[in-house]
C-alpha cells in the first residue's frame, strides 16, 4: 500500500553523557552545600534536605515529622503563612514541602535572577518558622480530612493497608508517613517544637543548588544565609523493621461492590544500602519494573486483566516493601494473584534469557541521562545522594554497574530475596466476589476487614 | 527564552518542525494526529482512545507490543495520549536511536492494517474496560471526566461525550471501525511531527523523507465537526451527584475564550489568580482562612476551537456540607466579580508562569509536544516563542474585563459530588436542591 521502508534501521554511535559534576562544602556553622552548575536555561532548582524524616518520629506522634515539615511554610517570625507564601510565589517560586520516611525536603525551582532572595527566604522558613497553634491545630484537621478520603480511596486505602499488615506494630513502617488518627491527634505545638530543635540544626541540613549558579556563588549565599545558625542534633532509636508475620497470608478490606480489586502483594525488600542493589533493580526490571516485564506483559497483553501492573523496592534506609501493585476486574482477582505467583516463582526456577536481561540493562542504561534532563531531577539525584551516603562517583558508576549485572545473579537475587512463602496478598474490594476465589487459591488463610475497622487508616 | 525552530512539510502534507539542542546526547519525537474523542461518530464513544491502544499492538513490520519492546531496549521512555481534539504518539531515546523511532511511527501511519486482529481488538478492549474502572469507576470522584464536559457542551456537540467511552460502545467498536478511522485520520496531513533534542538536521531531515515521503495522503480531508457555540451558558446549570466519596467537591466551570487567543490569556492568568498553587486568592480565602476548604485549584482544558473552559475545583474540609462549599466557593467567584483582581494578584500569577514556561522547555520530550500543540492547533510551533510575551502582556484590566464577560451567573456549571450519607442524611440542607 506505501512505500514505507521495511528494514529496521540500526543505531548511530553513542554521544557521550556525563551526570553534571558537583561539589560539596559545609559553610561557617555546619550547613553542607551541594551544588551543581547546570547552565542550560536560566533556572535554578534547590533542594533543603533535613534528616529529620518520619523515622525519627517519637512512639505515639507518628507523622510529626510530616506535620513539622509542613508547619514551615505556615509562617515565620517575620510572616504569616499567606504573606510567606506571597514572597516566594511574587519570585515565581512555589515551594513543595515534604517529609519522607528518610528526610525532610523543601523544594523549590525559580528563575535563575531570582535565586538570591528565594534562598534568603528558604533561611528564613529554616531557621525562624513560627508553629502559631492556629496553624497546628488547621494542618492537623487537614490530615483528618487526608485520611477520610483515603478510606473512599480504593488505591490509597490499598497503599496504606498493604504496610500496615505487613510489619508489626513495634515498626514506624507501619503507620503512613504522615500519621494514623491517634497519633495526629494527640500532637500539640510543644511537640512540634520540641522535633523541631531537636533535628532542623546545621549538621542534619544540606542545601542542594542545581542550575544557573555556580559552586562559590551558591556557597556564598547560602553562607551568609545561614551564619550565626546553631543548634545541636538529638540522636533517635534506630527504626525496626521488624514484620508482623513471615506467613503467607491473604487479607481482604472489603469495598462492597467495587468493580476492581486493588491488588497489592509482596513482602518486606532489602534495604537501599544493601550490595545487591544493583542485581535487584535488573531482577525487578525483568519481573515487573516496566511496560514490557513479565508481570506487566503476562497481567495486561496476554490475559486482559488490567490496565496495568508493575513492581517494585520502595528504597529507604530500611528495609521497605517489595510489592506488586495492580487493579484488576473484581471476577478476576483470584486469577490475577495465581498468575503474580507464578511469576515470582518463575523468577526463581530459571535464568531469565539473554534477551531479557539486556532489555533490562539497556532500557536502565539508556534511559539514565532521560531522567536528568531538568535542574530539579538532577537536585532530586544529589538529595538521595545525601539521605543514603552514595559514594561521589555514584552516578558516574551507575550505568557500568547495572551494565555488569549477569543472568547468573539475576537469579541469585531472586532466591536470595524474592519470597513467595512469604507473601502478603492484599484486595481492596468487593469481598462477597473475591473472598471464595482467594481461599481456593490456598495461600493461606483469608482475613476479610472493613475499611472503617481500628486497624485500617487509625 | 528562545529555542531554535524550523520547519518544513513533505509533498504529502505531513508537516515537521525541528529544534536543536546539543546540551545532551537526547532526542525526543512527537506526533499529533488531529483526531480525538471529538471525531467519533455516534455509538463508538471511547474509540479514539482505543485506536491509541490499537497502535501499539504492531504493524506491518512490527509485532504486537514490539513498538514498546524496541524504544525500550533503546533506552527510551514512550506512550501515547488522547484528548478531546487530538491524539498524540511519543517517545524520548538517546539521540543515537532518532532514526528507529522516525522508522516504527511511519511503520505504523503507513502499514497498520495489516498487524490488526479480532484477538488484539478484543484484548484492547478489554484493557480499556479496566482503565475506565480504574480511571473512573472505581476512582472517588473519578466520573467528573465525563460529566463535566457533558454539561459544558450541548447534546451532539464533539466535547459534549465521553472520552474514555461507554463500556457498551467499547463493546461494539469492530475491525471495520479500525480500518475505516485508520484511513480517515491516521494519514499525513493529517499528523505533525516535532523532533527537539541533540540531532543534526540535514541527517533528520533526509531519515524523514526516507521513511515517512511514500506514504500516500489522505483520500479526502476528514470532516471537521461544528464546534461553535455561545460563549456563555446562558444560564447556571447545576447538577449534584451522590457518589462513594468522604467529602463534598465542587467543579464550577465557565465557558471562556479559546486556546491562542488574545482573551485567553488573560483568562488563564484569571485561573492562576483563583487557583495557582497555594498563594491563590481560593486556597488563601477558603483553605488558610475560613478553613472550608482542603484543597483548590483552577486549571484551564486549553481548547482551541468552539470554547475553552474555565475549572474552579475545590474539596470541602471534613463537617462543611456541600452546600456550605458551594456557597463558599460562589462567595468568592462573586467578590472577584464586585472587587476585581489586584495588581499583586496578576504579578505573582505571572511569575509563577514564567517560571512553569521556561521550566517546560528542560525537556526534549516537552519541547516537541509543544511544538506539535502549537503547530496542530494554531498552524505556527514558532508560537511557542511567543508564550512569555503573550503572558506578561495580560493587565489588570484586561483581567478584570474577562471576569465581567464571563464569570456571571449566566455563564456557570456546577457539578458537586456529594458523599452518600450526607445526602441521604436528615441534617444535609437538601444539597440536590441547593446545587
Amino acid at each position: 500500500m506505501t512505500e514505507s521502508p521495511t528494514v529496521r534501521p540500526s543505531p548511530g554511535e553513542p554521544r557521550p553523557y556525563r551526570f553534571p559534576r558537583f561539589e560539596r562544602q559545609r559553610v561557617a556553622g555546619g550547613v553542607e552545600v551541594v551544588s551543581a552548575h547546570v547552565p542550560k536555561l536560566p533556572l535554578v532548582s534547590i533542594v533543603a534536605l533535613i534528616d529529620a524524616g518520619a523515622e525519627r518520629d517519637p512512639a505515639g506522634r507518628e507523622g510529626l515529622a510530616v506535620l513539622t515539615a509542613k508547619l514551615l511554610m505556615e509562617g515565620t517570625a517575620e510572616h504569616d503563612g499567606a504573606a510567606l507564601v506571597d514572597a516566594f510565589e511574587q519570585l515565581g517560586a512555589s515551594v513543595d514541602v515534604t517529609a519522607g520516611w528518610d528526610a525532610a525536603l523543601v523544594r523549590l525551582t525559580v528563575l535563575a535572577s531570582h535565586v538570591e532572595p528565594a534562598i534568603h527566604l528558604l533561611s528564613e522558613v529554616l531557621q525562624t518558622p513560627a508553629f502559631r497553634e492556629r496553624d497546628v491545630t488547621r494542618l492537623k484537621a487537614e490530615r483528618s480530612g487526608e485520611l477520610l478520603q483515603m478510606r473512599a480511596d480504593p488505591r490509597a486505602l490499598a497503599d496504606e493497608a498493604f504496610e500496615r499488615f505487613l510489619y508489626s506494630g513495634a515498626s514506624r513502617y507501619a503507620q503512613p508517613q504522615a500519621g494514623g488518627a491517634a497519633a495526629v491527634g494527640a500532637m500539640t505545638r510543644g511537640d512540634v517544637e520540641r522535633f523541631y530543635r531537636a533535628h532542623y540544626v546545621p549538621a542534619r541540613l544540606s542545601i542542594v543548588v542545581v542550575g544557573d549558579l555556580n559552586h562559590e556563588r551558591a556557597t556564598s549565599m547560602i553562607g551568609t544565609a545561614f551564619a550565626g545558625w546553631a543548634g545541636t542534633a538529638v540522636e533517635t532509636p534506630k527504626l525496626t523493621d521488624e514484620i508482623a508475620d513471615a506467613a503467607r497470608r491473604v487479607r481482604v478490606v472489603a469495598k462492597p461492590d467495587a468493580p476492581q480489586s486493588e491488588l497489592r502483594i509482596g513482602h518486606r525488600g532489602v534495604p537501599r544500602s544493601h550490595p545487591d542493589h544493583f542485581p535487584l533493580v535488573v531482577m525487578n526490571g525483568v519481573l515487573g519494573g516496566f511496560f514490557s516485564s513479565r508481570i506487566n506483559l503476562n497481567l495486561r497483553e496476554a490475559h486482559a486483566y488490567t490496565y496495568g501492573a508493575h513492581s517494585g523496592f520502595d528504597w529507604r534506609r530500611h528495609a521497605g516493601p517489595f510489592v506488586i501493585s495492580t487493579a484488576v476486574e473484581s471476577g478476576v482477582t483470584a486469577d490475577a494473584t495465581r498468575e503474580v505467583v507464578k511469576e515470582l516463582d518463575r523468577m526463581r526456577e530459571t535464568p531469565i534469557t539473554a534477551e531479557e536481561l539486556s532489555l533490562a540493562t539497556s532500557y536502565l542504561e539508556g534511559v539514565f541521562p532521560i531522567r536528568y534532563e531538568t535542574t530539579a531531577a538532577i537536585a532530586d539525584a544529589l538529595a538521595a545522594l545525601v539521605t543514603y551516603g552514595f559514594p561521589a562517583d555514584y552516578f558516574d558508576t551507575y550505568r557500568p554497574h547495572i551494565a555488569a549485572v549477569t543472568r547468573e545473579d539475576v537469579l541469585r537475587v531472586a532466591r536470595a530475596h524474592l519470597h513467595p512463602e512469604q507473601l502478603l496478598v492484599l484486595a481492596v474490594g468487593d469481598a462477597a466476589v473475591v473472598e471464595a476465589p482467594l481461599a481456593q487459591l490456598a495461600l493461606g488463610p483469608v482475613v476479610v476487614s472493613g475499611p472503617d475497622e481500628p486497624d485500617v487508616g487509625a | 527564552m528562545q529555542i531554535p525552530i524550523e520547519t518544513f512539510a513533505l509533498p504529502n502534507g505531513l508537516r515537521v518542525t525541528l529544534s536543536e539542542d546539543h546540551t545532551a546526547p537526547i532526542v525526543g519525537v512527537n506526533l499529533w494526529y488531529h483526531v480525538g474523542s471529538a471525531n467519533e461518530r455516534t455509538g463508538r464513544t471511547g474509540f479514539a482512545h482505543l485506536f491509541e491502544h490499537m497502535l501499539f499492538q504492531g504493524s506491518a513490520d512490527v509485532g504486537a507490543n514490539e513498538h514498546f519492546e524496541l524504544i525500550q531496549r533503546a533506552g527510551g521512555t514512550l506512550n501515547g495520549s488522547t484528548w478531546l481534539d487530538r491524539t498524540n504518539y511519543f517517545e524520548v531515546v538517546p539521540s543515537n536511536q532518532c532514526e528507529l523511532v522516525l522508522w516504527l511511527e511511519a511503520n505504523r501511519m503507513g502499514n497498520l492494517l495489516p498487524a490488526m486482529t479480532q484477538q488484539k481488538l478484543d484484548t484492547q478492549r478489554e484493557v480499556v474496560k479496566n482503565e475506565r474502572r480504574w480511571s473512573m469507576d472505581n476512582q472517588p470522584y473519578g466520573t467528573w471526566w465525563e460529566r463535566l464536559p457533558a454539561l459544558c457542551f450541548p447534546p451532539g456537540h464533539p466535547f459534549h461525550h465521553s472520552l474514555i467511552g461507554s463500556m457498551e460502545d467499547l463493546s461494539h467498536a469492530s475491525l471495520e471501525d479500525i480500518a475505516e478511522f485508520f484511513r480517515t485520520y491516521y494519514t499525513p496531513d493529517n499528523a505533525v511531527l516535532s523532533i527537539a533534542g541533540d540531532f543534526d538536521a540535514s541527517t533528520v531531515r533526509a531519515w524523514v523523507d526516507k521513511y515517512f515521503g511514500g506514504i500516500p495522503r489522505g483520500r479526502s480531508q476528514p470532516n471537521r465537526p461544528a464546534m461553535d457555540v455561545a460563549p456563555t451558558f446562558g444560564r447556571w446549570v447545576r447538577e449534584a451527584v451522590p457518589d462513594d466519596v468522604a467529602l463534598p467537591r465542587l467543579f464550577l466551570a465557565f465557558r471562556s475564550p479559546v486556546f491562542g487567543s488574545d482573551a485567553y490569556y488573560a483568562a488563564s492568568v484569571c485561573g492562576a489568580v483563583l487557583g495557582m498553587r497555594s498563594g491563590s486568592r481560593l486556597y488563601r480565602r477558603l483553605i488558610r482562612e475560613h478553613e472550608i476548604a482542603a484543597e483548590a485549584s483552577a486549571f484551564t482544558f486549553d481548547l482551541p476551537t468552539g470554547s475553552d473552559l474555565l475549572v474552579v475545583d475545590v474539596t470541602a474540609r471534613p463537617g462543611i456540607t456541600s452546600a456550605a462549599l458551594h456557597d463558599a466557593v460562589v462567595g468568592e467567584v462573586d467578590s472577584l466579580r464586585r472587587e476585581g483582581v489586584t495588581a499583586r494578584e496578576v504579578s505573582r500569577a505571572a511569575a509563577l508562569i514564567e517560571t512553569d514556561l521556561v521550566g517546560a522547555l528542560q525537556s526534549a520530550g516537552d519541547r516537541a509536544d509543544r511544538l506539535s500543540m502549537f503547530a496542530t492547533y494554531l498552524g505556527d510551533p514558532a508560537l511557542v516563542n511567543e508564550q512569555l510575551a503573550r503572558y506578561q502582556a495580560v493587565t489588570v484590566d484586561a483581567v478584570n474585563a474577562f471576569i465581567a464577560e464571563r464569570l456571571g451567573e449566566d455563564n456557570r456549571v456546577s457539578l458537586m459530588y456529594v458523599p452518600r450519607e450526607e445526602s441521604n442524611g436528615a441534617d444535609a440542607t437538601a444539597p440536590a436542591e441547593a446545587v
